[in-house]
This record gives C-alpha cells, structure tokens and sequence, in this order.
C-alpha cells in the first residue's frame, strides 16, 4: 500500500494543520459548517495522509482509490484536507463559498478538480461509491473505494439500499466510515430519529462492521488496516466522534452542525490550538502553490 | 393552399402506409440498440431495476452477462450506482419505468448526475398514457418537463423501433447525461434503418408550407396521419419529428415558425413543460406565430386500451387536425 510514511505523531500534527484551516477558512467565508468538520478531520487525515494511494498531480491515475463524500456540507474538511495533500494551493480555502472562488458550498466536481462526484443531497454517496467500486472489480482494477458518511445520513431510506447492493455484489473493495458525532442539525441523533442500534443494522446488512475512536489515530489506522483485510464483505467503520472535536466551546453541541464561527469566536478556537486567527491566515495566504504533502514522493 | 413542397422528407415517410403501418416496440429499439453497443464498446454496462423483461434489458443480459447489473427495487439506488459506474469509467445505461426513472429517482438525476454531468443514460420505458392498463401510477407524462428543467440533461424522445434504436446508441457517444424516453405498447414504424438521426436536430418528416406539425415519440405517426387529412382538404402541412427535445432545435422551429406561421405541436405528455411548452418558448423568442398545443391537460391518467386512452386524452390525429383548424384561423385572422 502507498503510503507518505507519516508517523502517527505526523498524522496528529497534520490533523491539527486541517483543524485550523477549517477554523480560519470558516472565519473568512462566515457560512458554513463548524460540527461535522471537526469531528471528521482525524479520519479524514489518515484517509489522506495514509490510507489512500491519491495522487494530486495525477487526478486520473486509472490505479487511483476513489474517495466520495456523501455529507457534502463537509467541505471545509474535505477541502482543508485536499489543500494540506496538495490539490491546490491553501490560500484558494480562503475563497469558500464566494463567487470568485472554486470552493463551493458543497463539492463541485466541475469546481474543483480532485472532486471525483459531487454531492449535497443527502443519502446518495453510498450508491456513489458502490457503482466506483463495482466498476472497479469489472475492470480487474486494484482499487479501493471510500465513502464518509453522516450518523443523521443514515435515516435516509438510499443508504440502507446501497447497503443490500454493496453485500449482494461482496464489494470488498469498498470501505465507508460514519462520521458517528451523536448530533444533527435538529438536535440529538437518538431524539430527532434514533438510528441505533447502528452496528446491528450494519451487520444485519453483511456488512464488516468496525468500531473505533474517531479521533484516535492508532485506533484508526487499525480500523483501516482490518477494512482493507476483509474478503468478501465491505466494511463500515463506526468512527466515534464528537462534533466539533478540539473547540472548547463547540464541542458536542448540535447548534455548531451548520453554523461557523464569528472571527472572535474562530480566533479564540485557533488560540486554543496555538495560534490566531491572523497568524494562521497569514500562513494560507502565503500558500500561493500547491505542495504535495511532505513525504509524497515516498509513495509508491 | 401549396401542393407538396420541391424540399425532400429527411426520413423515409412516403413508403409507408400510413392506413396499415408495421406495428413495433419502441423499447425493442431501446434493448436492439444496447446488444449493438454491447458489441460496439466494451465500456457499455446496462442496470436494471427488476424489470429486465419490460425494458428489454434481457436481450444484452443475456448476450453479455458480465456487463449487466441486476440492482433490484431500487431505484434511487440504481441511478447513483450508474453515477458511481460512469465516475469509474463506464457507460451505464439504466431501465426502469420511466414513472419510476423521472420521479422517484429525481434528485439523484439532479444532484448526483446531471450536476457532475456524468453520462449516465437513463431509459425510461412504458412512457406515456398509451402503456395502457396499468392506469395512472404507471403512465409517465411527466418526464419532458422535470428532465428538460435540469441542467446537462438531454431529453430524447425516439418515434419508433427504428430511431429508439438509434437514439440509444447515439446516447452512448454523448459525454453528457441523456434520458430516452420508450413505450410499451407496439407503434408505427415511420423511419427505416437509414433514416438519419442526430441528436438535437429535429427530422423533417414532411414538407409543407401553410402551418407546422412538431410531435415527438408516437404522435410523430399521428401527425403524419393529420397531415394527410389536412392535406386531403388542401392544406399543406409540414411534419417535424423533434426527437430531442433537449437540446431543441430551435432553427427548424424558427424555420417552421417563420416559413408556414402557424404551429401544432403533438405529444404524449402533460401541456405543462413538455414538448410543447419548449417549442412556445422558442417561438415566442424567434419568431411569434399562433401555436396550438395537443397534449394531456394537467390529467392523471386511467386504465384503458392504447387508443381508447389516446382518443379519451384528446391526444389522436383528428385532434391533432381540430388543433390545426384553430391556429389556422387564428393565423388567418392576424
């Protein structure tokens, strides 16, 4: 498997990188969402930092792993991320959701390059990526497919449709992570539609199902490593989280799903994780080239 | 009143015997048209919705097996899988009802296909009222105006076996998103096997000078059969068959608006943003002249034979001819 042969102790450092940049890109653009962001950057980092073989020079390696979003409303990690991997340069976060910019509100494909579908309506991504994976397995082609989703995403009927074909086809190829924060944006996940018990219902569909700390890197790098092991079945991993993960003052509370940050606000979060909001600004709009992630080159 | 115009037909019409025409599944087409490019292109894969023997679908499965994909009753599902299939580098063809294809699955259309504009081809089979017995549930006449509504969507509504046929296999070279829209029930072949056929250009059927007849699908047969009594009371009617109705050709509308100044428009569908709520756009645009609409008005429809329906929807020839009386007067009286 290619890797940057990050340490773990790199991975956080990153992680904590795409935190910020979500804070501040959030902070400039005053639309967008805070919660699920937060909660899904340290899966998100091992997704793109070690877990797929991604090339942002070559967006269409025909050898590439296929990575969707279904939780569109994501962007600010998805895009904090593609912009901390290289796929264009960090000072363009600065342009979420404006006109000039080529970060819309939720992923574009025709927006911005790397995006392999868009999305935004929820309840779709899971079919996404079972075509890309069942395609793949057409094709012989070595791939693995990965698809976030959203805990509140599973009270939509598609994903459970999705699920059926996935085990029907024995798509082992395709592994999906649930962004499992508890919160939607109407309040608490069990109040407003309970979904539990979830690692049931997965296994129940033929799913390998895998628990783990979303926001404990070892524990998701193993998380990865047994997906990636298992013959037959897909895999789901239920990433325990907590919505807006490493904000003192967003931290498990829904009211922070679709909301960001006011610049007070955003620069006290930064200065929680050891810096400010200008500085940090700064360091994106001194980012005019995209960069390969360091340790890229050590892909293969 | 003009005699017949010096213009020659683009498609074969005068061979055919418009009293006792060869009768033929559309969505025969539509499965001929998939073993050709089962064929043609490797890349070609078909999904179906558990209605592989209503849409035809069978003849390619059974043909290439490897290349087919049973996805079940699911329809959201299946219109995403395609997605997910044609991001991976395939050309998907789905079939489903086109009720089911054009409604239940609009979102994923909108959101996941059309907006990524994957070439995701959709064929919506047992289109319009004349699928007869199943009633309302099951008689799309929706489809036109929700697909026409998005953005990078084709809409291409085939006459008969022959260009349904063509229509599938002209989708698959188009990099965009298409939706063919078939039907069930046998219709009259009106075009042969070298009729010309490019998307988004409509096929004169018939020349004709003092008012235009544009139909799409099966009411390209029903206005040839108008033409032929209006005709027979020397008026000279022209006959478009506008098979795309997305992208329209909006310069043989202008052509038919400017050159006969009077325009019917025949199609199987609600009157509300279908064919002819397109081409009354373009004309009000380019070139305004009284237009008459033959469609279903804002009806659900019912359990019935083909024609009864038809005729019971006001959807049939002699309407098609009434529709031309009215805008001739009007043309008359401008």
């Amino acid at each position: 498997m290619p890797r940057l042969g990050m340490t773990v102790r790199e991975l956080q450092e990153r992680a904590l990188f795409v935190r910020r940049d979500i804070l501040a890109l959030l902070a400039r653009a005053q639309s967008g969402h805070s919660g699920g962001p937060l909660s899904s950057t340290d899966f998100g980092t091992v997704l793109f930092f070690h877990e797929m073989n991604v090339n942002p020079r070559r967006l269409d390696d025909p050898a590439r792993d296929m990575w969707h979003f279904s939780i569109g409303h994501v962007t600010p990690v998805i895009y904090s991320l593609m912009g901390e991997r290289g796929y264009f340069p960090l000072v363009d976060l600065l342009g979420f959701r404006q006109m000039q910019g080529h970060l819309q509100g939720h992923p574009s494909k025709h927006d911005t390059p790397g995006i392999e579908v868009s999305s935004g309506s929820l309840g779709q991504g899971l079919s996404v990526a079972c075509g890309m994976a069942l395609g793949s397995k057409m094709d012989g082609v070595e791939r693995r497919v990965y698809c976030v989703m959203g805990d509140g995403e599973q009270q939509e009927g598609q994903i459970w449709e999705a699920a059926m074909f996935a085990a029907h086809y024995k798509l082992d190829n395709l592994c999906a992570v649930i962004d499992y924060n508890r919160k939607q944006i109407d309040g608490d996940v069990q109040d407003v539609m309970g979904i539990a018990p979830l690692a049931d219902k997965w296994r129940g569909f033929n799913w390998n199902v895998i628990e783990a700390d979303g926001h404990d890197i070892p524990a998701l790098l193993q998380a990865f490593d047994s997906a990636r092991t298992s013959r037959g079945k897909p895999s789901v991993i239920l990433a325990h989280t907590v919505m807006g993960k490493g904000v003192s003052f967003m931290e498990d509370d829904y009211k922070w799903h679709g909301v960001p940050p006011s610049r007070e606000q955003a620069d006290q979060a930064l200065r929680e994780m050891g810096t400010s909001l200008e500085e940090w600004t700064a360091r994106l709009e001194r980012h005019t080239r995209a960069e390969v992630a360091p340790g890229a080159g050590a892909a293969s | 009143m003009s005699g017949v115009s010096p213009a020659a037909p683009s498609a074969p019409t005068m061979g055919i015997d418009l009293a006792k025409p060869e009768m033929k599944r559309t969505r025969e087409g539509f499965g001929h048209g998939l073993m050709d490019l089962g064929q043609r292109r490797s890349d070609v894969v078909v999904l179906v919705g558990d209605l592989s023997g209503s849409t035809n679908v069978t003849f390619f499965a059974e043909k290439f097996p490897d290349r087919f994909i049973q996805v079940g009753v699911a329809e959201q599902n299946m219109m995403c899988v395609a997605a997910g299939l044609a991001a991976a580098g395939k050309i998907p063809f789905l079939a489903t009802y086109g009720a089911f294809a054009s409604c239940r699955s609009a979102d994923q259309m909108r959101v996941t296909v059309a907006y990524t504009d994957l070439p995701v081809k959709i064929g919506g089979a047992h289109g319009g009222i004349s699928v007869g017995p199943d009633g309302a549930t099951h008689q799309a006449m929706e489809e036109i105006a929700i697909v026409r509504s998005i953005p990078n969507m084709k809409m291409i509504v085939p006459c008969d076996y022959w260009e349904t046929r063509k229509a599938t296999v002209a989708a698959a070279d188009d990099p965009h998103p298409n939706y063919i829209r078939f039907g069930r029930e046998p219709v009259p072949v009106v075009t042969g096997p070298e009729s010309p056929f490019t998307l988004g250009k409509a096929n004169l059927m018939r020349e004709g000078s003092d008012l235009a007849i544009i139909a799409c699908g099966v009411m390209v047969y029903e206005a040839l059969v108008a033409a032929r009594e209006l005709e027979s009371r020397g008026i000279s009617a022209r006959v478009l068959n506008m098979h795309t109705v997305k992208p329209l050709d909006h310069e043989a509308i202008a052509r038919a608006a400017r050159e006969c100044g009077a325009i019917v428009t025949a199609e199987e569908h609600q009157v509300n943003g279908g064919l002819g709520g397109a081409v009354a756009e373009s004309v009000v645009q380019a070139h305004p002249v009284p237009m008459e609409l033959v469609a279903v008005h804002d009806r659900f429809g019912r359990s019935g034979k083909q024609d009864e329906l038809m005729a019971a929807f006001g959807i049939k020839a002699p309407d098609i001819v009434r529709a031309a009386d009215r805008a001739l007067s009007r043309k008359r009286a401008r």
